[in-house]
């Protein structure tokens, strides 16, 4: 399988993952990953399920450890604590409390994340995700939509460079999609990085600039987004999976 | 070669045993200060075989952790079972020696009840395992057991040994009622050496197990995954 | 400095759900009354022949012991709704963070429990405390922590499996034998009037022997059972 790395120098690398290798006992979910996310990119992770594509993404936001390989982030180890300063996860659930409010959930994760001034940013991003009104009321009682919103505005709280995003638009609502556009795009402008797993192809592939398809345990295509993808979604998996 | 080793030590096992038995038998004197006492030369090397086991398994735990091979954690999970079985000898045949001597089944003697304690903390260990599917997690979350549970080992032993001598019970001991006798030690030490021979043998039988069935677990991943 | 900032953040975030649901704080303080509703059938104190002060130690902490376990399961186990514990463990904080604080809250849950079932077994069971008040309360707190360390760790370690609220008591209370033991002894003296002397000094080193050990031990190989 070929696997085209994009050429980056690795101080311009956002991510940059060395044979990589998972191993679940003698089951390896993950083989030789090796690949390299330039700073500003956006890539969508495609892959059937069971591919790798959650492994992967999990021992990118350091909840899990390669049983062999690195994995850099802006030259730092993933697991050091100031290199996860500046990574956001957004996985299945929404990671909030629902016993909390909505301003003590953000400001918990504030505080962890060592967020300057952290009331007025929780406010502020309670304020652009359109629950400032709901800012007191306990999780508990928002509806579905209120707390897919304010997940997001949990995992942009912090102002990350890089964004770990694991089957987004799956579980949001239009309004909650809406928030996540403007805030990834907001990301892309400032040069943030992003890496979305996604079965949505069509979404991801309007957003990304880069694609990496993983196929049992291993990259099958590492490349540009090209045309052929948007124009037709199967094309990839045609292409360079093995169906 | 794994073959020959085990050949080589169970027959040094069962030849040291065996001996000693002879020894035991027809060599020392029927009778000592406490009824029953051949019944020690047995009970004391388990307790001996258990604890080299917990604190093996122990280093074990510590090799795993340092190199991330499974290999260290299969043997350490064969090393913990075969040390509760030599825990359970130690246990059972201090209750009949105590059914000899005292009279009674139990008598909450420190050493017995220590023991009682440690089997219950490796019992937990073998529990955790079982409720683990997945291997690598398994080893994990047992290497950690086994380093606070060896640890905790030392606490139990030292405390209720403490506890009893403020609150004595009656004690399962040769040495209380007056010293052994020049050579009559000796039995104790080579059957604590045939027991780490015939632990060994265990300990490489219950590994190739657990090989086994760590295979099996990836054989059926790799059925249901991609 | 932000190790503590950080875990007093965690425990601020427990203890404030908790205290919104009261679910852990009503059901152990509920079963520990039960518990010593159901001694008194067993070890009958209106018996005058036999004195309350031999037993009653053992049965205080018995009885703490298996009211805390209530709580101390769901220390971890409220973390895998909606997946707080991801978002938790990739967080900047460390897992040691997440352990103190976690166990710092436990610890405040337990000490409110313990007191006021203290306060209610000394009236069923007639035991004076005022003699010995300082120290009954430097045991409490000595071995509350014990149990908390021990309980929050094998809380993390059994988080993920299946036979979760099973396996936290067989795994814990073995292990709490050594300082369950010297609380019971050190109760036992306090209730009795006695106070800490020189003859029953070295169980209140065991404990702090205990506490030390285990909250570094725990500490420092948290993340072996956090981070996968």
């Amino acid at each position: 399988m070929e696997s085209p790395l994009w050429s980056a120098t690795p101080s311009r690398c956002a991510l940059d993952v060395e044979g990589v290798w998972k191993y679940y006992g003698d089951f390896p979910a993950l083989r030789e990953i090796n690949l390299q996310v330039a700073t500003g990119s956006t890539v969508a992770l495609l892959g059937r399920n069971g591919a790798g594509k959650t492994t992967l993404l999990r021992i990118l936001a350091g909840l899990s450890k390669p049983t062999q390989g690195k994995v850099s982030v802006k030259g730092a180890d993933a697991r050091q604590e100031s290199t996860r300063r500046r990574i956001g996860v957004l996985g299945h659930g929404i990671a909030l409390y629902d016993e909390l409010s909505a301003i003590e959930n953000l400001l918990l994760f504030a505080r962890l994340y060592g967020v300057p001034q952290p009331v007025k940013r929780s406010d502020e991003m309670l304020e652009r995700t359109g629950l400032d009104r709901v800012r007191d009321g306990l999780v508990r009682e928002f509806s579905r939509g209120m707390r897919q919103r304010l997940a997001v505005a949990r995992v942009f709280l912090h102002d990350p460079d890089l964004l770990l995003l694991d089957e987004p638009f799956t579980a949001l609502d239009d309004r909650a999609i809406a928030v996540l556009h403007s805030m990834l795009a907001e990301t892309h402008r400032r040069g943030g990085t992003v890496v979305m797993s996604t079965h949505q192809l069509r979404e991801a592939l309007e957003l990304a600039t880069h694609v990496v398809l993983i196929q049992r345990g291993q990259i099958a295509f590492a490349g540009e987004r090209r045309q052929e993808m948007l124009d037709d979604v199967g094309w990839l998996y045609r292409t360079y999976g093995d169906n | 070669m794994r073959e020959k080793i085990m050949y080589l030590l169970a027959a040094a096992g069962i030849g040291l045993v065996t001996w000693t038995l002879y020894k035991v038998w027809f060599v020392l004197p029927k009778e000592a200060n406490v009824a029953a006492y051949q019944i020690l030369y047995f009970h004391v090397p388990a307790a001996f075989t258990a604890f080299t086991g917990f604190f093996t398994a122990l280093a074990l735990s510590g090799f795993y952790l340092g190199t991330g091979n499974l290999r260290y954690d299969a043997l350490a999970a064969g090393v913990v079972e075969v040390a509760l079985a030599f825990a359970s000898i130690n246990l059972i045949t201090g209750m009949i020696w105590a059914r000899y001597a005292w009279g009674i089944w139990w008598t909450w003697d420190a050493r017995l009840t220590s023991m009682l304690t440690c089997w219950l903390i490796y019992a937990g260990y073998l529990i955790l395992r079982r409720a683990i599917d997945e291997p690598t997690q398994r080893a994990r979350l047992s290497a950690f057991l086994a380093i606070l549970g060896c640890v905790d080992v030392a606490f139990v032993y030292k405390s209720i040994e403490w506890f009893r001598t403020q609150h004595p019970s009656p004690v399962l001991s040769i040495r209380s009622g007056g010293g052994m006798g020049p050579g009559m030690e000796a039995p104790i030490y080579w059957n604590w050496l045939a027991m780490l021979c015939l632990g060994t043998v265990l300990v490489i039988i219950r590994m190739r197990q657990e090989e086994i069935s760590r295979a099996i677990d990836s054989l059926r991943r790799l059925a249901h995954a991609y | 400095m932000t190790f503590l900032r950080q875990s007093l953040a965690i425990a601020a975030k427990d203890l404030r759900s908790e205290i919104r649901t009261k679910e852990a704080l009503n059901a152990s303080l509920a079963f520990a009354v039960v518990i010593f509703l159901l001694f008194s059938f067993a070890f009958d104190p209106a018996n005058l022949n036999i004195d309350v002060n031999d037993y009653a130690g053992g049965l205080l902490w018995l009885a703490f012991a298996f009211a805390g376990a209530l709580a101390l399961n769901r220390s971890f186990a409220r973390e895998l709704q909606n997946d707080c514990l991801d978002a938790l463990v990739a967080s900047p904080a460390a897992p040691g963070v997440l352990f103190l604080g976690k166990a710092l809250a436990n610890f405040a849950l337990l000490l409110a429990v313990e007191i006021v079932s203290l306060a209610v077994f000394s009236v069923l069971y007639d035991v004076r405390l005022r003699a010995q008040l300082g120290w009954i309360v430097l045991v409490m707190f000595l071995t509350t922590w014990a149990i908390t360390v021990i309980g929050t760790a094998f809380s993390a370690l059994t988080v993920n499996l299946r036979m979760r609220e099973l396996m936290l008591p067989i795994l814990t209370y073995p292990f709490l034998i050594p300082a369950l033991l010297a609380a019971i002894l050190l109760t036992a003296d306090l209730f009795a009037g006695k106070p800490i002397s020189a003859g029953n000094a070295i169980w209140l080193r065991v404990l702090v022997a205990f506490d030390v050990i285990f909250s570094l031990l725990s500490v420092v190989f948290i993340d072996i059972v956090l981070v996968g």
